[in-house]
């Protein structure tokens, strides 16, 4: 029985790393300037995690496999250097491994948290609400108009809770239920939680951030490539939760501008 | 007779006589040991059923299970679960398994029943307040129950109620009304019943050990639970006040949680200047001790039944202990990388993934002591044993998917993905169940005087074994792929391809849940026909072991045992040629433990 | 308890305390050291017999005292009143919304209430722990002080109560504001602790008349009644300072 633990053992942990090496279910590809560091790290990563996985897995069964006999006259044995061994090796190897996982994660991260957006990076104002993301774009007094949280109506699409009569900002504000930004084009995208909380995840972006009510935060990014993708919530927000979602095209500058002007016309 | 004996005799009680005090108030710790494991039970059936339920709505979305709408008429209508109802059930299968199962099982129900006993004692010092607290936490289930048929429904905000979707009311969505106050309620209640709990299991290591038996001599299970209620102690003990202005903010009109200028349904809220991210603090710096708290036993109880299956101490127990501490210790540093992309200053989530990438460190110096220890021993082959080294395993692969959630740049990727759900799972909802069964096997002899069918037992491992492995290593590949979760459906163009893959899991759920039933047949069968259990059926040296099977209801029939060698005299020659030495028997042997 | 009964345990107790040859001490710090007595663990004798020689009686049930369960207990009321103050000050840093209230003026007068009460239950204990020692001649009532603490305790409850009564005379409630909210908070919970000490005041009291009173179980709720009033302390300057 013991063997056959052993050989179950391997047998799934083997099982378990062929996915992985063959790349059958991963993150959709990468199209921002900073997710290459995201993607290393996690490279790096599953290869640490991936050894550690299989030489546990394999010596746990091996040691199954060879010392699981009950014989009254056997002779038992000590694992070679005892404990003492096993311990530094975990402080020294496991040790300086994490904390070099660690440490070069630190780019990684700061490079979305810590260096601010440019100047020349196009302002785009997400509302989450529950169950639908609005954009808003400042028009071209490049300014946004104030947000009046009483005056939200969503029948009369007034999403945001603008108000255009005594508020020169907010007239010429474009508000969009989908989102479209320029290919090459940084963009700081401020995030306002109109209900609860909610999160803005992209994967192919590599952007992941929670929307917290009360809080104004904002992430910047860059796309590079021209396509489709999805905005998914990814923070518990209630029954709609699942179908919390907006597209995201990546365009041209070109078809962006059109886009735009479209966009303003329909406000 | 000499003093200490003497003294001890005029201590001792006159035994329980009428029913009531015999088998429903109870103060002996092992009856309420037992009355633990029994709502563990009920518990645990309850979660699996609800997570059936899920599996079955997430694989087959459209389809309508017979027979739910009399569970919830709105919640599935003509058996079609909507997506509330998803949530509902959601909520409710975690907070039920993470509470009743896990903290319960291998903390108040073994701890309770065997930690009086390991130390040499009679009782706990408090036997009162330790019935009260086993009463307290039957209460919290039952009012946590109670949502199923009050107002609309449980709550659907997940067993973590993040505010402001917790403390708004029910105009965030059904069940949040009377269900999540209710559910806060319970939540209360169970840790007033946890504190009285570990205030007991504190008391009696420091205070309560028979002679003989210094700290250093106490069994690892004792360490562990002692470890863990220093952790219950001021996790519950911080849930509480959390859990208390939450209910303010719901019925009391406060805004500890909820910020200004919210807009709901078109309507204003009325709240204002609360701070949402204050729950998270809060509920994490509970939250991460807790799931320690739900492994830590576990990983005592499984170093125990290695150690007796070996026949040989661990190649350290020290460091085994000193591990058990550090994780006890780290597990309050860690909390933010719950919280690394919620909102709170991205400084503070390195701050927070340096000490969660350090507890690789004690985890990893457990498990290599475990495998090493296994280097040249004579493991015996049985089902306590098979779900030990089980243990094991599962601890391997749900600990390594650490090394990814502990990065802030990659949970950036992972964060609120399947591949949360296969970690926490794994750790969880499989090794620290590994560990109750494991304990349940070994122990069951003692506490009911039969033995447990273990062909029944092994098959219950092969089975459990082979089935989570199925379950849960693919909600890892799910969360590389992104799938978002707490998701009712799965509309999102990127992961309608998954759902083949969510077939296959729920396949695997329903059928290892199935194979559970093996495991309720054999206890319930083994408690009325099992064979009758000797004395020591393992041959193992702890003080429960030199009681007879099960235990009188005084356990050392008015004796204070005394204790002379630490529990590991493991592979020694002795007088009668047994290679173990009990910890209570006075023969002096050649080679000793620690 | 019935008669007999109680005659017999007594009759075990006397015979004990004759063949007892070092009676051990009834503080805790001045056991045998253990290493010398071969003993670990409590042992569970150390409060049974006083120094003074004259036995009390144990209750039905009494297993071997625990000195360290108090402290738990503190340990982790500590911790929920830590959790209470994060929360002061996160909330107080999260908004613009922070209204100074002006603390009602009879929180003073309960604040001196309660430290008074600590001092009278310092003398109490000193007062029964003679009388358990045998040294019935030199106190009288040694209740009485008891008694005092006991009715100091219920006027700080009253006082809070009235100090709540003044609040809402300003129109603070509950919900008002923040402060008000954290006020109510903060004096509700200690409150209720503090009744719970009061239940232990009553208790000992109660168990002394019947002189089945354990030094134990006197310590312990002095030490959580001590706790009740440094505890106030510290809230009582918390609100002053945050509120």
């Amino acid at each position: 029985m013991a063997k056959l633990l052993a050989l179950t053992i391997i047998v799934i942990a083997i099982a378990s790393a062929v996915p992985v090496v063959m790349h059958t279910w991963e993150a959709p590809a990468d199209v921002s300037t900073h997710g290459h560091l995201i993607d290393e790290q996690m490279s790096e990563t599953m290869i640490e995690a991936g050894v550690s996985f299989l030489a546990a897995q394999i010596i746990l069964a091996i040691f199954i496999w060879k010392f699981s006999s009950f014989h009254t006259d056997g002779k038992t044995r000590t694992f070679p250097g005892g404990a003492k061994g096993l311990v530094i090796a975990a402080l020294v190897l496991v040790g300086a491994e994490v904390l070099a996982l660690g440490a070069f994660g630190v780019k990684a991260w700061a490079t979305v948290y810590f260096t601010p957006p440019s100047a020349d990076a196009l302002p785009i104002q997400v509302q989450a609400g529950q169950f639908a993301f609005y954009f808003r774009y400042p028009g071209p007094d490049r300014k946004f108009g104030a947000l009046h949280p009483e005056l939200i109506n969503e029948a009369n699409q007034n999403f945001f809770g603008l108000d255009p009569e005594h508020d020169p900002d907010a007239r010429d504000d474009i508000v969009t239920a989908e989102m479209a930004i320029p290919v090459n084009q940084e963009i700081h995208l401020l995030m306002h939680a109109k209900d609860v909380s909610h999160s803005f995840y992209v994967p192919a972006l590599r952007i992941h951030q929670d929307f917290v009510p009360g809080l104004d935060l904002s992430v910047h990014f860059t796309a590079t490539k021209i396509g489709k993708y999805e905005i998914v919530c990814s923070q518990l927000c209630g029954l709609g939760h699942y179908s919390m979602r907006a597209y995201l095209s990546v365009m041209s500058r070109e078809d962006f501008n059109d886009w735009l002007k479209k966009e303003a016309a329909l406000q | 007779m000499d003093a200490t004996s003497a003294a001890h005799a005029a201590q001792h009680h006159a035994p329980p006589t009428s029913f009531i005090r015999k088998h429903v108030f109870s103060l002996d710790h092992k009856v309420i040991g037992k009355q633990y494991y029994a709502l563990a039970l009920v518990a645990v059936l309850t979660g699996m059923v609800l997570s059936w339920l899920m599996r079955i709505h997430l694989g087959w979305n459209n389809a309508a299970i017979p027979g739910l709408q009399f569970l919830s008429a709105n919640g599935a209508p003509a058996g079609k679960m909507t997506p509330e109802y998803y949530l509902e059930l959601m909520t409710m299968h975690a907070t039920i398994m993470v509470f009743f199962v896990l903290t319960t099982a291998p903390f108040a129900a073994f701890g309770n029943y065997f930690l009086p006993i390991q130390v040499g004692a009679e009782d706990m010092p408090f036997p009162h307040f330790n019935m009260m607290s086993f009463w307290t936490t039957f209460v919290a289930f039952c009012v946590l129950i109670s949502v199923f048929f009050v107002g609309d429904g449980p709550p659907l905000s997940g067993w973590t109620a993040y505010a402001p979707l917790s403390a708004i009311g029910k105009v965030a969505g059904p069940g949040q009304g009377t269900g999540q106050v209710l559910w806060a309620t319970a939540i209360g209640i169970f840790c007033i019943g946890q504190l009285l709990g570990a205030l007991n299991f504190i008391s009696t290591v420091l205070d309560m050990r028979t002679k003989g038996m210094t700290l250093a001599r106490l069994p690892v299970t004792a360490w562990a639970w002692f470890i863990t209620s220093c952790m219950g102690l001021t996790a519950f003990a911080v849930l509480m006040p959390a859990c208390v202005l939450l209910i303010l903010d719901h019925v009391a009109g406060t805004s500890f949680f909820v910020a200004s200028g919210l807009v709901i349904n078109d309507q204003l809220l009325p709240h204002s200047g609360g701070s949402t991210l204050l729950w998270q603090h809060l509920f994490w710096f509970f939250g991460h001790p807790e799931v320690y708290i739900a492994i830590v036993p576990g990983m005592g109880i499984i170093t125990h039944v290695l150690i007796t299956n070996m026949r040989r101490p661990m190649l350290s127990m020290k460091a085994i202990l000193y591990s058990l501490w550090a994780l006890a210790f780290l597990s309050y540093m860690v909390y933010g990388h719950h919280m690394f992309v919620s909102g709170m200053n991205p400084f503070s989530s390195l701050a927070f993934s340096f000490p969660t990438l350090m507890i690789t460190i004690p985890s990893t110096i457990l498990v290599l002591i475990w495998i090493g220890s296994l280097y040249g021993s004579k493991l015996r082959i049985n089902s306590a044993s098979l779900f030990a080294l089980g243990f094991v395993s599962m601890f391997v692969s749900g600990g390594v998917s650490g090394f990814f959630l502990a990065q802030p740049s990659i949970d950036i990727m992972l964060h609120a993905t399947y591949f949360v759900v296969g970690h926490f799972h794994m750790v969880m909802g499989v090794a620290a169940m590994f560990g109750i069964f494991s304990g349940t096997y070994f122990w069951f002899p003692k506490m009911t005087g039969r033995m447990m069918n273990e062909t029944l037992g092994k098959v219950h491992f092969w089975l459990s074994f082979v089935g989570t492995y199925c379950i849960f290593m693919p909600f890892h590949y799910l969360g590389w792929a992104a799938n978002v979760r707490r998701f009712a459906s799965f509309t999102d163009d990127f992961l309608k391809p998954l759902i083949p893959l969510h077939q296959f899991i729920t396949v695997a759920a329903l059928f290892t849940g199935a194979v559970q039933l093996i495991f309720i047949y054999n206890l319930i069968h083994s408690r009325f026909k099992g064979a009758p259990a000797p004395d020591n059926p393992w041959e193992g040296t702890s003080l429960e072991w030199s009681m007879p099977s099960p235990p009188p209801w005084n356990n050392f029939g008015g004796k204070d045992p005394v204790v002379y060698h630490d529990p590991y005299q493991y592979g020694v020659k002795t007088s009668t040629g047994a290679d173990y030495v009990m910890q209570n028997s006075p023969e002096q042997v050649a080679t000793g433990g620690d | 308890m019935p008669e007999s009964h109680r005659t017999e345990k007594k009759e075990n107790l006397e015979v004990m305390a004759t063949t007892v040859q070092e009676p051990p001490k009834t503080e805790a710090r001045r056991m045998p050291a253990r290493s010398e007595a071969g003993i670990s663990g409590n042992g569970g004798w150390r409060n049974l017999v006083p120094s003074e020689g004259h036995l009390l009686a144990v209750g039905e049930y009494s297993p071997p005292p625990s000195s360290s369960a108090i402290w738990v207990g503190i340990a982790a009321i500590t911790m929920s009143f830590a959790a209470f103050t994060s929360a002061l000050i996160v909330r107080q840093g999260s908004s613009t919304d922070w209204r100074h209230i002006t603390l009602p003026s009879i929180l003073y007068l309960s604040t001196t209430l309660l430290l008074v009460s600590s001092v009278t239950l310092e003398i109490a204990r000193r007062r029964v722990a003679t009388f358990m020692g045998g040294l019935k001649s030199q106190v009288a009532s040694p209740g009485r002080w008891l008694y005092v603490t006991l009715s100091l305790g219920l006027l700080f409850v009253a006082g809070q109560y009235m100090a709540w009564l003044q609040l809402r005379s300003k129109g603070l409630y509950l919900a008002t504001n923040p402060n008000s909210s954290f006020f109510y908070v903060f004096t509700a919970v200690h409150a209720l602790h503090v009744m719970g000490g009061l239940g232990g005041l009553v208790r000992v009291i109660s168990k002394l008349n019947r002189s089945v009173l354990r030094r134990s179980t006197l310590d312990a709720t002095s030490y959580y009644w001590h706790f009740m009033g440094v505890l106030w302390l510290y809230l009582f300057l918390l609100l002053r300072m945050k509120l």
